[in-house]
């Protein structure tokens, strides 16, 4: 239980945070501390189950069937590396109480900061691989977010971007990777992982699926050739800097390596792989930070420095190194937060963190010049401090391995010179910035100390000097517990202590400080400290990723030049083509043969029914284009007649319910047609061009193929006798079970209600979907005037006025007085079919489709403005009241103890009526009903309405020559 | 009857294809109309022909041979609503496209001369 809630709690508190008004500093960190401090606390309270090698575990099943729980598994590694991200946590929203100005958004600033802390805390936590990566790819996320807060700017938007890519990239590598390790080992259970290294290591997929472990471990760590990112993500506020860039979310990737050590490490491969990737880092970043000129540029390629240290010792492969790997994780994490911290004061009360500018700050900022100069120590690894702890081990261990590789001179000597250059850039920081001459006047503001400010940075100094100075009293038990997790009971001896004699790597650990000193000197002296990085300037790779990053983004829109086209007509040819093929295909090895049933004998009504049936379709696709109204009276024909067959054959219900569609169909088309532009047939030279008759020919061939393909398959299908059970199932146990006669309604509203009530949902949403649609609906400006047949018509009417054969006026109020009339029958009618629907042909949605022709058959006669303001539809509470109806209904089976939409009977013996069987059935179908009724009227009165908006001219080409000389014309 | 009705589905399946494959919008939503009618008659075929025999159950004959197979029926009558919703929805589509961008052709603009 508590497992979750360490996860779950600082997610909740994001939540909370993100809802904070955007002035509410204290507020936010209030919450966000508390949360940060709980979470602490309880991780703190689970060192008794977790030393001596104990594991608190949680599953919770997620996707069994896969080997994919939720599993949160706490051992002593991981429950030092989450007291790390607890601990300073709180330490850096305390701090970033101070450091974030009043005008800055903070719900943002700590939603994010919350959910890096529930991620990163996941991670750490996670017991399965997969579950490991998912929250590995938070944390990059939450990075990107963090990074890009200040998203004004433009250099905080570049670098949030580029630690995406790069850190997202590694990410899918190490997902690629963990699925390879979870294949080879059959399970993603850390557990079981970790007891696989043998296998793991003998199995032909090691090599690749190592590479692709340490690719995202690498990226994420900012090891060398991936560093580049991270002096970029230093736009980030720097409470981020201080607890994502240095202290916990580029720890990931070497948490992974001394995680997996047990499976993956100790190989030729691991070696050079990952010592490779940690020296070059070493050297790369110590060597780059001795010569930037912005103080977090310097702590940003000193982390990459520091972790590159870290890498080194994973890569080893001792023991003895792992456990001076973890040390120095937990080192890093406490000193570069609290310089990175000071740096911050530093900008915060100067307005710069220029080297060049700032100069002699000690005398203005004595309690942070401390601080700073103490963390700084412990970065240069100075004695009775608790870098110097460490360092000493790296040293020693890079003997041991450079004896064991071969590398006798090479190994330490990369080690010493990597010390050297830590030493130099440590001095440099210190003595640039607090001493020297007082440039305190010309900088942007005046500094002071701010001691609130300090506290946080200063507690961590605190522990540097705790850890340096009592070792083996302070961090020896957690240090000894999180080794036990990795390496199992039996340990190595090491000894934690500040003195061991004269040894080897005190001798080296002298003359790296001897040397740092002196280069140091050396380069001041000649002014050589500000400088561009002699050498590695040149190897500019964040120019190598953008260049790569541009190539990437032409070559994807060359590639998809190539295989995509924007045009629908292409598409759908691809679509067709691939459906045609698909349906082909069985031929080929199957061959074609009608059955063997027998067939029913040839009605010749049928035959010419359909002779007319596909005249009209192929008129239909023949009219399309140029007479559409001939085009739509052809397809209303295919309709009947498709309507017909399903009478013939067996089907009332389909018939019904198809010529009240084709009705409903053919006046909303007859509304939309007038929108559409006017085409005239012209002998248009560019139909006759080879390349269009080509296209034609070519369609052509489709069309006939499709058709062709599906009568033949229409044809076997038919020509072979039909079973089925399901058939079977539903006619034996519509009566008994569903209570009705008419099998096909009982299918829809009882045993597969489910699926109706869906079905419904999906006709509202097009229902309102239609009517948003026509409210933003903008005519083409050749189609706002009044139609031309109606011109025509009135102008025809206007000459015929006082003929004989003039229409008589008021010609429609005949038909519109018998409409009337019938309406109050058509209601009868639609009640009908819906109420006999259970036993009869009928039902909800023939009932609910006549009813809405009704309506509009109201509309067509009187028009719009009469028969509104008379009578008033509100289709929108018909859909309403119907998916109400529909979904209660189902709701109310829960009542009985039933399954959703189980049919409820009631049987009453009442005096004078009689026996009345009632069913929650008919409910449900009136539902249908109302629903049908609701969207049908909506979609057709949304549509009718568009001709009586004003008409306005929408995009009036302003240069467009006045038609001066037609009215002219006209008026002559 | 079997040879109409595969011959019926063939013609309208074909020429819904050849609309469907067409430039203008009208003459799409027209290829929709007449492939859901093969779609539906295609289903429908899946329960066999069978004449007078309606699936409504009369008492005296509960024998399940003697009804028409009711679940492509109840299947086509989903699919028919189903279509008509749909058949609607793209009809607006289209008015809308057209409002918007001044012409019928599928892509929103005329193609290139």
């Amino acid at each position: 239980m508590q497992l979750e809630l360490i996860v779950l709690l600082p997610f909740l508190g994001s939540l909370c945070a993100a809802f904070f008004p955007s002035n509410a500093r204290n507020a936010e960190a209030w919450l966000s501390g508390i949360v940060a401090a709980v979470c602490a606390v309880l991780v703190a309270s689970l060192y008794g189950d977790v030393a001596g090698g104990g594991v608190v575990r949680t599953r919770i099943d997620w996707l069994p069937q896969l080997g994919v729980d939720f599993y949160l598994r706490m051992d002593g590694y991981a429950w030092l590396f989450a007291m790390l991200v607890t601990f300073v946590g709180t330490l850096v929203v305390i701090y970033s109480r101070y450091y974030m100005s009043p005008s800055d958004p903070v719900p943002r600033f700590f939603a994010f900061l919350m959910a890096f802390m529930g991620a990163m805390l996941g991670m750490v936590l996670s017991g399965n691989l997969i579950q490991l990566v998912v929250f590995w790819e938070l944390t990059s996320l939450t990075s990107f977010m963090l990074i890009a807060y200040w998203y004004h700017r433009p250099d905080a938007r570049r670098g949030a971007r580029m630690a995406a890519i790069v850190t997202v990239a590694g990410g899918l590598c190490l997902l690629a990777g963990v699925l390879m390790l979870g294949q080879m080992v059959g399970s993603y259970d850390l557990d079981d992982v970790l007891q696989a290294g043998d296998a793991i290591r003998a199995h032909p997929w090691y090599a690749p699926m190592l590479v692709l472990v340490l690719l995202g471990a690498f990226t994420k760590s900012a090891q060398f050739p991936f560093h580049f990112w991270l002096p970029q993500a230093m736009a980030a506020p720097t409470p981020v800097s201080a607890y994502l860039h240095s202290a916990t979310m580029v720890k990931a990737g070497v948490f992974l390596l001394a995680r997996l050590w047990p499976a993956l490490a100790s190989t030729e491969l691991w070696f050079w792989l990952v010592c490779g990737a940690g020296a070059a880092s070493l050297l790369v970043g110590a060597f780059s930070a001795t010569f930037q000129r912005d103080m977090k540029g310097v702590l940003a390629y000193s982390t990459m420095s520091h972790l590159g240290l870290i890498t080194m010792l994973c890569g080893m492969g001792t023991e003895l190194g792992l456990i001076a790997a973890v040390f120095h994780m937990m080192n890093h994490a406490t000193f570069k937060a609290s310089l990175f911290m000071a740096t911050g004061v530093v900008d915060h009360e100067t307005g710069t963190r220029d080297l060049k500018r700032l100069n002699g700050l000690r005398h203005a900022m004595p309690l942070t010049a401390a601080v700073a100069i103490v963390a700084a120590g412990a970065m240069a690894g100075v004695p009775l401090l608790n870098g110097f702890l460490s360092k000493e081990m790296f040293l020693e261990e890079s003997i041991v391995a450079g004896g064991v590789s071969g590398l006798r001179f090479t190994f330490p000597a990369l080690a010493t010179l990597g010390s050297l250059f830590s030493v130099a850039y440590s001095l440099r920081f210190i003595h640039e910035v607090f001493f020297g001459p007082s440039t305190v006047h010309e900088l942007p503001r005046q500094p002071h100390d701010p001691a609130r400010m300090l506290v946080p940075s200063a507690l961590l100094v605190g522990a540097c000097l705790l850890v340096g100075t009592l070792p083996a009293r302070t961090v020896g038990p957690l240090l000894e517990t999180a080794a036990i997790a990795i390496l199992g009971p039996v340990l190595p001896e090491y000894r934690l202590a500040v003195w061991h004699g004269f040894t080897a790597p005190l001798l080296m650990s002298l003359a790296a400080t001897t040397g740092g000193v002196a280069l140091y000197v050396y380069l001041y002296r000649r002014r050589m400290t500000l400088i561009r990085t002699p050498f590695l300037s040149r190897f500019d790779s964040k120019r190598m990723f953008d260049v790569a990053n541009v190539a990437a983004t032409r070559g994807a829109s060359r590639l998809g030049r190539v295989l995509f086209s924007r045009r629908l007509q292409t598409q759908l040819l691809l679509i067709v083509g691939f459906a045609i093929g698909a349906g082909y295909l069985p031929l080929l090895a199957g061959g074609y043969s009608p059955g063997a049933a027998p067939l029913t004998p040839l009605d010749p009504l049928f035959a010419l029914l359909w002779i007319g049936g596909v005249a009209c379709a192929i008129g239909a696709a023949h009219q399309a284009k140029f007479h559409r109204l001939a085009a739509l009276i052809m397809i209303g024909g295919a309709g009947l007649v498709t309507v017909l067959t399903f009478a013939w054959f067996s089907a009332p219900d389909l018939a019904l319910t198809q010529i009240a569609v084709e009705v409903v169909t053919t006046v909303l088309f007859l509304l939309g047609l007038r929108w559409l532009p006017r085409r005239l047939q012209l002998d248009d030279p560019r139909r006759r061009t080879v390349r269009a008759r080509a296209r034609r020919t070519r369609d052509a061939v489709f069309a006939a193929a499709a058709g062709i393909g599906a009568g033949l398959l229409t044809f076997a299908v038919l020509t072979r006798p039909g079973s089925s059970t399901l058939a079977e199932f539903f006619l034996e146990s519509s009566l008994p079970e569903g209570d009705g006669r008419n099998v096909v309604n009982v299918i829809l509203v009882d045993f597969r209600g489910f699926d109706t009530l869906g079905e419904i949902t999906v006709v509202g949403i097009v229902a309102i979907t239609v009517y948003a649609l026509l409210r933003r609906f903008r005519p083409a400006p050749d189609s706002i005037d009044v139609p031309r047949a109606q011109r025509e018509d009135a102008a025809r009417a206007a000459l015929q006025e006082h003929t004989a054969d003039a229409l008589p006026r008021d010609y429609m109020r005949l038909p519109a007085v018998l409409v009337r009339l019938l309406f109050p029958m058509a209601w009868l009618v639609s009640l009908y079919l819906l109420l006999r629907g259970h036993n009869a042909p009928g039902g909800g949605f023939v009932g609910g489709l006549v009813m809405a022709t009704a309506i509009i058959v109201q509309y067509m006669v009187s028009g719009t403005i009469w028969i509104e303001s008379r009578l008033r539809v509100h289709p929108q509470v018909l859909i309403a009241l119907g998916l109400l109806a529909a979904g209660l209904t189902g709701v109310a089976a829960w009542l009985a103890r039933q399954p959703l939409l189980t049919s409820l009977t009631l049987d009453l013996h009442l005096p004078v009526v009689g026996d009345v069987h009632l069913s929650t059935v008919l409910l449900f179908d009136l539902g249908v009903y109302l629903l049908v009724i609701g969207g049908t009227v909506l979609m057709l009165i949304a549509l009718a309405h568009q001709s009586l908006r004003s008409p306005r001219r929408v995009h009036a080409p302003e240069h467009a020559p006045e038609p001066r000389h037609e009215a002219e014309g006209a008026a002559g | 009857m079997e040879l109409v009705y595969s011959i019926a589905i063939g013609v309208l399946v074909g020429s819904g294809v050849w609309l469907l494959l067409r430039p203008r919008t009208f003459q799409v939503l027209m290829g929709l109309v007449l492939l859901s009618y093969a779609t539906n008659l295609f289903i429908f075929g899946m329960g066999r022909l069978s004449m007078h025999v309606p699936p409504i159950i009369d008492e005296a004959a509960p024998d399940p041979a003697r009804y028409a197979d009711p679940v492509p029926q109840a299947l086509v009558l989903t699919a028919i609503v189903i279509g008509f919703a749909t058949t609607a929805l793209y009809l607006v589509m289209l008015l809308a496209l057209r409002g918007l961008t001044g012409t019928d052709h599928v892509d929103g603009r005329e193609p290139d001369r």
